[in-house]
């Protein structure tokens, strides 16, 4: 099986590659447009700003590449927020995979911290993704920015208010916690995107 | 729930963990790899690796033993010491560190943090604070590994690195730091109060209670010990156990 990590400006790309390696996994860091459409699934990871993330991948084309992908494709914290239709920071358009829209946290009261650091819990969990993974399992998240709840939510998370901490249509996965900093959990839902069926 | 965060801190030097008490007297607590994985396992939510010898010294903080931890461990790590220049943090990025805290750096040229929040981002970019309250009752600031005094107030510097875009702060309090005795929770709580970035409390942490207080009192997002934990005196999995009776929100 090849598996392709999308490289382009954003951090955390090597945390992936990593944690693949930790399952015992290969995997090819590239933004060649050949190998990634060839690839049996695509991890499109990232931790950064996303007009930044977006001008890069329309500069090489890579905005087109990725929507017209078939095979299971898995967009990371940025990379599923930059599959949803537009994102409020810096008022971006994104991807348009997912309906769902890209909103800011804003602190309610006293305490409340924003960008959300830490492990939370992962509720209302669905399709093969979670296969396993028991309801209000914790995850790592580092985000300051959230998609809302909509007819692709797979799975919940509440931080000041509830919201999409996986999204899921067709081929297209999203998580906005990193499975590959999420311990045995992270590990556990790698695993089961990498058994999907292409 | 947002849960609050236990975080094991490794001191390097020469590539393995030391622990002193109130910053000096150096002793020798293992190899940080076999140390971090331990963490991990056991329920560690985070991991910081300071090197501590790195400003001092002129070092670069050991990006290869940075590598050797991001492909080992499955939690989420920060990397300090003698960070100066962008590209300090992005070969430690590269090398699979998910944040990088700053201290004398950023004190000595506070553009360092707005650079770094622009190129890198707030949520990798940790101010490490060395605070120490001194006869007139005040907070300030310390650079050098706790070797130089500033005139500088933490409250004061605190706030202007939020404002600069630092994403976390993680405060040590030189009174307390080694002496088991329990956090500064009203300097801790203070920061925590009015800053609307996570509060990472350091220094002093000696019992399961200390860690309850510095939560609760002390309005922490985050605890983080050393030597507690490397000579088995708290164990992470039995500290979560009862943070979680006590109410607090915890991953266990």
């Amino acid at each position: 099986m090849s598996i392709t990590i999308v490289q382009y400006n954003a951090g955390n790309i090597q945390s992936v590659l990593y944690a693949l390696e930790r399952l015992g996994v290969a995997a090819t860091v590239t933004d060649d447009p050949a190998m990634i459409q060839a690839a049996d699934k695509v991890i499109f990871p990232g931790v950064g700003e996303a007009s930044t993330a977006m001008a890069y991948l329309k500069e090489r084309n890579l905005d087109q590449l990725i929507v017209s992908l078939k095979q299971p494709v898995l967009g990371i914290c940025l990379g599923m927020q930059l599959m949803c239709g537009h994102s409020a920071e810096n008022d971006t358009t994104c991807l348009g995979i997912f309906e769902e829209q890209v909103l800011a946290f804003k602190a309610t009261e006293v305490g409340i911290k924003v960008p959300q650091i830490g492990w939370n819990n992962i509720a209302n969990l669905k399709t093969e993704l979670f296969n396993g993974v028991p309801e209000n399992s914790f995850a790592y998240f580092v985000h300051g920015f959230y998609a809302g709840l909509g007819d692709n939510t797979i799975a919940t998370t509440d931080y000041i208010q509830p919201y999409s901490s996986a999204l899921q249509k067709n081929n297209f996965y999203g998580v906005q916690f990193h499975p590959e900093k999420s311990a045995a959990v992270g590990e556990q839902i790698i695993q089961n995107f990498l058994s999907l069926k292409s | 729930m947002l849960t609050k965060r236990i975080i094991p801190c490794l001191d390097i030097k020469d590539g393995r963990t030391v622990k002193g008490v109130n910053f000096e007297h150096i002793k020798d607590a293992g190899d940080p790899i076999e140390l971090a994985a331990l963490y991990a396992s056991q329920g560690a939510d985070e991991l910081v690796f300071l090197d501590i010898t790195a400003t001092v010294e002129q070092r670069k903080t050991l990006n290869v033993l940075v590598n050797q931890i991001a492909h080992r461990i499955n939690i989420p790590f920060t990397v300090g010491g003698g960070i100066k220049t962008e590209a300090d943090v992005r070969v430690l990025l590269q090398n699979g560190a998910d944040k990088i805290s700053i201290n004398t750096a950023a004190f000595l040229d506070p553009t360092t943090i707005s650079r770094f929040a622009k190129q890198f981002g707030s949520q990798c970019i940790v101010l490490a604070i060395d605070a120490k309250c001194e006869s007139d009752n005040n907070w300030y600031v310390y650079l050098n590994g706790g070797r130089t005094k500033t005139d500088k107030l933490v409250a004061d510097w605190a706030r202007e690195a939020v404002d600069l875009g630092v994403g976390e702060i993680l405060l040590t309090s030189m009174n307390h730091d080694g002496t088991k005795q329990g956090f500064a929770l009203d300097i801790t709580a203070q920061l925590s109060e009015n800053l609307p970035v996570p509060i990472i409390a350091s220094g002093g942490g000696g019992t399961e209670a200390h860690f309850l207080d510095v939560f609760t009192k002390g309005k922490a997002d985050a605890a983080l010990a050393a030597s507690i934990f490397h000579y088995k005196e708290v164990a992470i999995p039995d500290l979560k156990q009862y943070l979680n009776q006590k109410g607090i929100a915890i991953r266990i």
